[in-house]
């Protein structure tokens, strides 16, 4: 059995390196992060070399030549007031601000993040108490504080140093608690408590790995911060003290001369800008590539319709798979009268160098007034199929490579982007599987029921408010009028869902695509809106594409249904067909592996080994591998959906024995 | 009684409550309410509900994650309270837990040769060729290659992860294994394969499961005795399958009612007012009796109770359906 299973594992893992390009390509790839991390790599080169280059001594005054303009014969850069050489001070006050910025933010990063990491953790009263603290901290306006700090202790640049610091961790201690009270309810750090780990353990083991990129990032950001905050403690003369030379008293002194000698501030000042700057644009790469949120896309804005490319796609006529009632004319008979026909869809995802064929070639009808069930496992394509009917997979990295959807006798993918939105909502609306995460939750639902009706039809606020008091009713929600002044979390799951199915009722779609609707919901409520579904559908003559992956769900729902695997559909047929007499392995394995209630003497036959990965798909039957029926010929080359006669079809060249009645 | 290694008294935990800082009182959550479970040596005790019924928090207690407000909990004998205060480590060898979500049971920046050593490490105190040869052992268990042990959870699918949660709850060779919905979060092919796997390995070091699920039919199929429970407290509970072939609360039958059966049509919902009650404010009678189509006034005036035996059939109900003519 662990034969399929470590094939795939073996070719997943060179894969996911191309897949998923380096930290560092992705930071060449940001243009002015790249620009940063030059410029800034250039002065700490040269701030490091400084004591080797041939520059005369920094602190020695020659009178004589005071207040040279740049370009001057022997000085570069120019002479100050005292007549000392402008860029020798100008490296070794750039060693020393870069020196003080940096060892402050690792000096506030570390105790910051030791408080943050310490009352996240162990919250309560801990977390209380040191929070306080820290909030006292930051009552005060930071620069009077550093200025406090440093009237105490005295002027100098250890003591600005300390100052900067302190006033910074505040900052630090406040991001990292965030990030660890999030992850401190996660179960791994259940898991390592039962692990027989003790608290210091987890927190350096556990906790400390999973907030080093956050801190990593506040790092990045705030050390351009400190130089800033460094130079001007300096600049009003608690920094540095002369005549050691440091951005800021250069600009300091530079200050008193600026309408005779421009150069003496403009030097200093360019510098600090210069550094500054090139921190604050590789910190912000650096945060783009850390930071989990936008790694995954978020910045990426998805496009309103997914891409749609055609070009490589050479027709349903040559794509074999789309005849599902064997002659071409008994398969318009059946489709004529089609609310929704599919053919040949294809679905692909492009990241990196892989393409990952989610959808390959599924082709099916839904009747008027019928439910067509589509069901697989998770990865099988059958999510990716219903958002892709109307062009709503996120592009990039989605593309539509092929296929037609037929609404009503129309190509969806020939249809303009304002036309497809018309649709949206309209004569095909949406019900998704987490009401949760698909209702706003700053908007009562009755508003958001308002917004789904006047998006498709010219009507007041009051009698679209009206009309969504009605559609709360339709759904079966006791007191809609109240309720409709509720806001999402104030409503139970089952309820929730209620409102979800209310919203795509909200125009009288001729079409429902429903993905996986009752999985997140408690039996006794999935009962509920299976049978509010069944009686809506009833009524109006909605027709539905119910999608899930339980065989129990289907029967109770579903007239026909389809079987998805890696991308393909695998078997069609009525429902009855396919769950009494399922002709594919799969089906049948499928059907078999599900404890079934009251029938405990069934042995639970389990699938060995995993599905294939849609970007690495063997040439013949997807399934070749977990089946015991697999001959040579099933991978040998591409398999057809046949038909068995009566709609039932089965993509299959050794199908189970079926009888029919 | 001597086989019975797991029993709870009256066990409750209530969250929040207090007073604030200027003596208001704070509200509370009572998640259970007075659960008694024993568990004998080498069964598989299944423990149903839904969402918000207290099952998870019920079996948090049960491995030390968190303390019950009320009531105690025994282990063999010895009282769980004070296992924890003395030596964490001697509860943990002797329980263990899997959770519901495996890939967010697994610290996405360690390795699974990290995160397995650690039990071995602490709890069982191997190192050096023991503990590399017990790694390998325990991978073969699970069915896994050794090679797995260099990789990340995120290279791994949900049905592979889970079994590297079990192998760290086995790690520890625990007597007992507290389960928390252990194939929810899986597929239904893979789902099979894991309780096939929990089966085997219960036979093989003579386990002892507590088996937590909303999934009626999984817990039909790997229980040896079955508690439901409703808003906090078990309802009815039954030995073999007695529970499925005639339930005698009227939750228990309606959560069979409600389960979708391949093949079957016609399930009967229930009307639209099916909600847990106030968690906050729990009534005062039988918590069940707003939604239930057989309540009188007795039930909602006083929470009916039962004695629940380790052999018999009780319903925690005034009026328990009778046998079906």
């Amino acid at each position: 059995m662990s034969n399929p299973a470590s094939s795939t594992n073996m070719t997943i893992k060179p894969r996911k390196r191309s897949a998923r390009p380096s930290a560092l390509k992705l930071l060449a790839r940001n243009h002015l992060a790249l620009m940063g991390a030059v410029i800034f790599a250039g002065v700490i080169i040269l701030a490091l070399i400084t004591p080797w280059l041939p520059l005369v001594n920094p602190d020695a005054t020659d009178p004589a030549n005071r207040l040279l303009p740049p370009l001057s014969d022997g000085h570069f850069l120019g002479t100050d007031h005292l007549g000392r050489d402008l860029l020798s001070r100008l490296l070794w006050g750039t060693r020393v601000s870069l020196a003080v910025g940096i060892s402050a933010s690792l000096f506030a990063a570390f105790f910051g993040s030791a408080i943050g990491i310490i009352s996240g953790y162990f919250g309560g009263r801990t977390d209380n108490i040191m929070m306080r603290g820290i909030d006292m901290v930051m009552a005060f306006p930071y620069i009077l504080l550093a200025l406090a700090i440093v009237a105490a202790l005295g002027p100098g640049l250890m003591n600005a140093l300390y100052a900067i610091a302190v006033v910074n961790i505040p900052f630090f201690a406040r991001n990292i608690r965030g990030v660890t009270v999030g992850i401190v309810h996660r179960e791994f750090v259940d898991s390592a408590r039962l692990s027989g780990k003790g608290h210091i353990r987890i927190l350096l083991s556990e906790i400390l790995p999973n907030v080093m990129p956050v801190i990593v990032i506040t790092m990045s950001t705030t050390v351009g911060w400190m130089i800033l905050e460094t130079a001007g403690l300096s600049f009003l003369g608690l920094g540095a003290q002369p005549p050691q030379a440091d951005l800021g008293s250069m600009l300091g002194e530079g200050r008193k001369l600026i309408t005779t000698a421009l150069h003496l501030s403009a030097i200093p000042g360019g510098m600090i800008f210069v550094l500054v700057m090139s921190i604050n644009l590789l910190g912000d790469g650096i945060r783009d590539i850390l930071d989990p949120r936008l790694k995954s896309g978020a910045l990426a804005r998805p496009a309103p319709v997914t891409r749609i490319d055609r070009s490589t796609w050479d027709g349903p006529a040559h794509a074999g798979s789309g005849h599902v009632n064997g002659q071409p004319g008994a398969k318009r008979d059946a489709e004529k009268g089609a609310i929704l026909s599919v053919e040949d869809l294809r679905t692909e995802f492009v990241l990196g160098d892989d393409v990952y064929k989610a959808v390959g070639g599924v082709s099916f009808h839904v009747g008027r007034n019928e439910c067509v069930g589509l069901v697989g496992e998770s990865g099988s394509g059958k999510s990716v199929t219903a958002l892709s009917l109307l062009g709503l997979v996120a592009s990039p990295p989605g593309t539509i490579a092929g296929g037609r959807v037929m609404l009503d006798g129309r190509d969806v993918f020939d249809m303009h982007e304002q036309e497809i939105r018309a649709i949206r909502g309209g004569r095909a609306a949406y019900v998704f599987q987490d009401p949760l995460s698909t209702l706003h939750p700053l908007f009562s639902v009755g508003d958001q029921l308002v917004e789904a009706i006047r998006a498709h039809n010219r009507v007041s606020y009051k009698e679209a408010w009206q009309k969504a008091v009605e559609l709360l009713r339709m759904v079966r929600i006791p007191n809609p009028e109240k309720r409709a002044d509720s806001y999402p979390h104030q409503l139970s799951g089952g309820m929730r869902q209620r409102v979800g199915i209310a919203m795509a009722l909200a125009n009288e779609p001729e079409l429902i695509i429903a993905d996986e609707p009752t999985t997140a919901l408690d039996v006794t409520v999935q009962a509920q809106i299976l049978k509010l579904m069944n009686n809506l559908r009833e009524q109006h003559g909605t027709s539905v594409l119910f999608i899930t992956h339980d065989f129990g769900v289907v029967s109770e729902i579903c007239d026909r249904v389809a079987v998805m695997y890696a991308g393909q559909i695998v078997e069609m047929g009525t429902t009855q067909q396919v769950l009494e007499n399922p002709a594919h392995p799969y089906t049948k394995r499928l059907i078999d592996c599900v404890p079934r209630l009251g029938e405990t003497a069934r042995e639970i036959a389990a699938i060995p080994g995993l599905p294939p990965a849609v970007n690495d798909l063997p040439v013949g039957c997807a399934f070749a591998d977990r089946c015991d029926r697999a001959a040579d010929a099933c991978r040998a080359g591409a398999i057809d959906l046949d038909p068995l006669g009566d709609g039932h079809a089965v993509r299959c060249i050794k199908p189970m024995e079926v009888r029919h009645a | 009684m001597p086989d019975i290694v797991l029993q709870t008294r009256d066990l409750v935990r209530v969250f929040g409550g207090g007073r604030t800082l200027f003596m208001g009182k704070k509200p509370s959550v009572y998640a259970v309410r007075g659960v008694d479970i024993a568990v004998r040596k080498g069964e598989t005790l299944g423990i149903v509900g839904e969402s918000g019924c207290g099952k998870s928090t019920l079996a948090r207690m049960l491995v030390g994650l968190d303390r019950p407000s009320d009531g105690d909990i025994q282990l063999s004998g010895a009282q769980l309270n004070d296992l924890l205060s003395q030596d964490r480590h001697a509860l943990s060898r002797r329980i263990q837990y899997v959770f519901q979500d495996p890939i967010s049971s697994l610290n996405p920046r360690k390795l699974i040769r990290e995160t397995l050593s650690a039990p071995l490490r602490y709890l069982r105190n191997l190192s050096g060729k023991a503990l590399e040869d017990r790694l390998k052992e325990l991978m073969d268990c699970v069915n896994l290659r050794p090679e797995f042990l260099d990789r990340y959870p995120h290279e791994f699918s949900g049905g592979q992860a889970q079994r590297i949660g079990i192998a760290r709850a086995l790690a520890a060779e625990p007597e007992i294994i507290v389960l928390d919905e252990p194939v929810s979060a899986l597929d239904v092919s893979v789902q099979a394969q894991v309780l096939n796997l929990l089966d085997d390995l219960k036979a093989r070091f003579g386990l002892t499961y507590i088996f937590i699920s909303h999934d009626l039919s999984v817990v039909e199929a790997v229980s040896d005795r079955v508690a439901v429970m409703y808003f906090g407290r078990v309802v009815e509970q039954a030995a073999g399958k007695a529970l499925f072939v005639e339930p005698r609360h009227p939750y228990t039958r309606l959560l069979l009612d409600s389960a979708p059966v391949p093949g079957k049509r016609g399930l009967q919902g229930e009307e639209a007012n099916a909600e847990l009650p106030d968690p906050m404010a729990p009534p005062p009678g039988c918590a069940f009796a707003p939604r239930c189509p057989y309540a009188q006034d007795d039930c909602r005036k006083k929470i009916p109770d039962a004695d629940f035996g380790l052999d018999n059939h009780a319903a925690a109900c005034f009026h328990p359906l009778g046998r079906m003519a």
